[in-house]
């Protein structure tokens, strides 16, 4: 969408901007082949030719980009194999796009004409403030994904890896992850605990955010207080308490009812994890609730339905997508929880993040990065669910996204 | 209408008063309500605030002393703490008679240890005179006050007395002094020796680091927030995802990611040396340090920024902005005066939420904080697992509460706790 009508830049700015981030780059480069003035100079140099060059024949754009690219990466692939390859091509994409969006104008044309030059440079100057900020919230989470495939012990990128040699790169650490009965031990109690925690407060937190949008409900503020607190008090605290609690609770089970250790284990973590999860519950289904059409409750009572009937067939497939969503959150809160686990668990009722956590702290094993890979993909898969289905209810509820 | 209708109240069908029907009905309307959030209500009242409110009675509890030297307590009680000797051998018969059956219960070594917080030594002297005392025949081997001097010169020193007697009533203010590095001296409240202050440090620094926390996450977040408000909706939505990606992964992916980026044969310093800023044998120290903790937690804890000050910036219509513009406003006094006052209730909201969050954080400074870079939660949990003084450790996590219930008392003033909104 152009707004601004724009004609071509002159070949002297586009020639000095384009040697601008020419030197840029030659810094990095010259810095790392030993000599950072040099390469300052180099590129600088070479862009600015390049720019100078390209702009005389700007009607074969198509033909200098590729060109552009093609020579980039060969020099890189000249310089130092295939990784330096493939980034040479990066950067040759990156110019020849460069070249032509300073050369044409581009960067005005999506602006109101209006903007001062300053302003223009502000705006992308911005853009790349948050494109840094991307990257800080991002990398962290991207670089563990190859990192998990490294054929070596280390935690760091081996000179194989970086020659993407496939000699590098190994599936050991994720078939460690499925051997190692350590593992498997803490994997299956995860995906026991979390699925039971979570049924418990998808429950209770619906039946009773139902309970709370209703008018007339007595001391609403505080209860609300109340069940929100898990999520505020800090986990330690909680954890302390529910160690106590749950060391006597679990010896009066044992003794009186008889049940076994293990059993009561799991109960404890279960019923820990289920309160923790419950103020993630209450606060997606009450705001599901908020822009609930209570007519419609009203309506199929008129109609003869009973309260149990008009819960099922008319108010739960319409907050069926917050509920599910609370739930999703109420399920990662205990998959991922380590604090509580570590107090009120015994070693039967080892998790994962628990398993991951002393891994950390003590045996540092990379068999921690395939996990990590593993769970990221898992939270991909949530977070789609999530975003889905949120799309989903903001369509039954007639709001359209703006 | 007629005078008729205004006289005699309005019926309803079933010829009761209008008025009791709808009150009746509101009545039942209510107690519905209540009884859908009574199970969840019990619930967290049983298995969370109970819990909670048992840990936090620890931090004032003593009966220890009383409930297992039941005679010495009130035996010490008419001694004079301040006449330099140590009590007659009345004080020292009750003990040996305490010390008769706290052996057999094998109680005794915990007063030790309890009292051993206050003054150390005591620990190894309890220990000691239960070996002996478990051989003795209350009706024959007196005198006591002999026999335990004998076991241990110590037992006559006033001191020891002084801190039986200081710890004998069924309440203590013992733990809260040491959590604020006091302690109840000869003449009442004093601070610790300077080389057992670390508590107060400990506070310090947690409220500080939080601070920078929140701080760095107010700018790094801000300029994010801003970005997807402004944009048209389809391309806001792809950005979040970048934003909702972090908050969605779980947390020790996120602390092991930053171990990975942050160690010293890791992947910045490998940047760093390859580029040629950092020489191979100056490599940067960026972990197991306050710089490591406030890293990984910033960007932990950003989503919590980034999430309330969006949605309160996409309420700010752009055409104020341009509206000051276009009255004369230059960029920045149109920013400052017309839309930063405006996202300040985002900047509130967020800053609130990742305040609390941060100061009671545990896992993130544990794995990369080191010892420079730790929490008080950290100390709480030290307390609670490896040196089981319980007792102080609850008084810590009281003052952490009231802490974040402070806070969380301003959040819900400020923002509201059901206004709180998750991705």
């Amino acid at each position: 969408m152009a707004l601004t009508p724009v004609t071509p830049s002159s070949t002297s700015f586009t020639a000095s901007t384009t040697a601008a981030a020419g030197a840029v780059a030659g810094l990095f480069i010259g810095t790392s082949q030993g000599n950072a003035f040099l390469g300052v100079i180099i590129g600088a140099l070479l862009l600015a030719v390049i720019a100078f060059v390209a702009l005389q024949m700007r009607d074969r754009e198509k033909a200098i980009r590729w060109i552009i690219l093609a020579g980039f990466a060969l020099a890189g692939f000249l310089m130092g194999g295939l990784s330096a390859g493939i980034m040479g091509a990066l950067f040759g994409w990156f110019f020849g796009w460069f070249i032509f969006w300073i050369g044409e104008t581009r960067y005005r044309a999506t602006l109101v004409p209006y903007l001062t030059p300053g302003q223009v440079l502000w705006h992308y100057g911005f853009r790349v403030i948050c494109g840094a900020i991307f990257v800080f919230l991002i990398t962290p989470i991207l670089v563990v994904l190859p990192l998990s495939f490294n054929a070596q012990d280390f935690f760091t990128f081996t000179p194989e890896m970086l020659r993407l040699d496939p000699e590098g790169y190994s599936l050991k650490h994720y078939r460690d992850f499925f051997t190692s009965q350590d593992w498997q031990l803490s994997f299956r109690n995860s995906v026991i605990i979390a699925p039971i925690a979570t049924v418990i407060s998808v429950t209770l937190g619906t039946l009773a955010a139902i309970g709370l949008s209703q008018s007339h409900v007595p001391g609403r503020r505080a209860i609300m207080a109340i069940l929100i607190s898990p999520m505020i008090v800090p986990l330690i605290i909680s954890a302390t308490g529910m160690f106590f609690f749950y060391s006597q609770m679990g010896q009066v089970l044992e003794n009186n009812l008889g049940l076994s250790k293990t059993f009561v284990g799991y109960v404890k973590v279960v019923l820990a994890h289920a309160v923790l999860g419950i103020p993630f519950v209450i606060i997606t289904v009450t705001a599901t609730l908020v822009g609930f059409d209570r007519s419609l409750t009203r309506a199929a009572a008129n109609m003869g339905a009973g309260p149990v009937t008009t819960f099922f067939r008319v108010q739960m497939p319409l907050i069926l997508p917050g509920v599910i969503s609370g739930g999703l959150f109420a399920f990662i809160t205990s998959f991922d929880e380590v604090v509580v686990v570590l107090f009120v668990g015994s070693a039967r009722q080892k998790t994962l993040p628990w398993q991951m956590f002393t891994g950390l702290r003590e045996q540092i094993s990379p068999t921690i990065l395939a996990v990590a890979t593993i769970l990221v993909v898992i939270s991909i898969a949530l977070l789609t669910t999530v975003e889905l289905l949120r799309r989903r209810s903001e369509r039954l509820r007639g709001i359209s996204p703006t | 209408m007629s005078d008729t209708t205004q006289s005699s109240p309005v019926l309803a069908a079933d010829g009761r008063p209008l008025k009791h029907s709808l009150n009746r009905a509101l009545r039942r309307q209510k107690m519905r309500a209540l009884a859908l959030i009574l199970p969840l209500l019990a619930f967290v009242l049983l298995t969370f605030i109970v819990p909670i409110g048992q840990m936090l009675f620890r931090s004032v509890q003593n009966d220890i002393v009383q409930n297992t030297l039941p005679q010495t307590v009130i035996a010490v009680q008419s001694w004079d703490a301040n006449s330099g000797e140590a009590p007659d051998e009345a004080a020292f018969a009750a003990l040996a008679a305490d010390f008769k059956t706290a052996v057999e219960n094998k109680t005794h070594t915990r007063v030790g240890s309890r009292l051993n917080y206050e003054t150390p030594g005591i620990s190894s002297l309890f220990r000691k005179a239960g070996r002996k005392a478990k051989r003795w025949d209350l009706e024959t081997d007196g005198p006591f006050k002999e026999q335990f001097l004998d076991i241990d010169e110590d037992w006559g020193d006033p001191a020891i007395w002084r801190t039986i007697q200081k710890f004998s009533p069924p309440v203590t203010s013992g733990y809260f002094l040491n959590a604020a590095d006091m302690q109840l001296g000869d003449d009442g409240v004093e601070f610790r020796p300077e080389n057992q202050q670390i508590y107060i440090t400990l506070f310090k620094r947690t409220l500080f680091m939080s601070m920078i926390i929140m701080g760095s996450c107010i700018l790094l977040g801000y300029p994010v927030a801003w970005l997807l408000a402004n944009l048209p909706s389809a391309k806001a939505n792809v950005l979040l995802i970048l934003v909702l990606l972090p908050f969605w992964t779980s947390l020790l992916v996120r602390t092991s990611a930053w171990k990975v980026m942050l160690q010293q044969q890791g992947v910045i310093n490998d940047t760093l040396v390859w580029l040629g800023l950092v020489g191979d044998d100056a490599r940067l120290v960026m972990i197991n340090n306050q710089f490591g903790t406030i890293v990984a937690m910033t960007h932990i804890l950003l989503p919590f920024m980034i999430l309330p000050m969006y949605s309160v910036m996409q309420t700010i219509p752009p055409t104020y902005l341009r509206a000051a513009k276009s009255l004369g406003a230059t960029n920045w006094t149109a920013f400052w005066r017309v839309y930063f006052p405006q996202s300040v209730p985002g900047i509130g909201a967020g800053s609130i939420l990742v305040f609390i969050l941060a100061i009671g954080y545990y896992i993130t400074p544990e794995l990369v904080g080191g010892t420079k870079g730790v929490f008080i939660s950290n100390r709480i949990a030290f307390h609670i697992s490896s040196s089981l003084n319980w007792g102080l450790a609850a008084a810590l996590g009281t003052i952490l509460l009231a802490a974040v219930l402070i806070l969380y008392w301003a959040y819900d003033k400020i923002v509201g706790i059901d206004n709180v909104k998750l991705g």
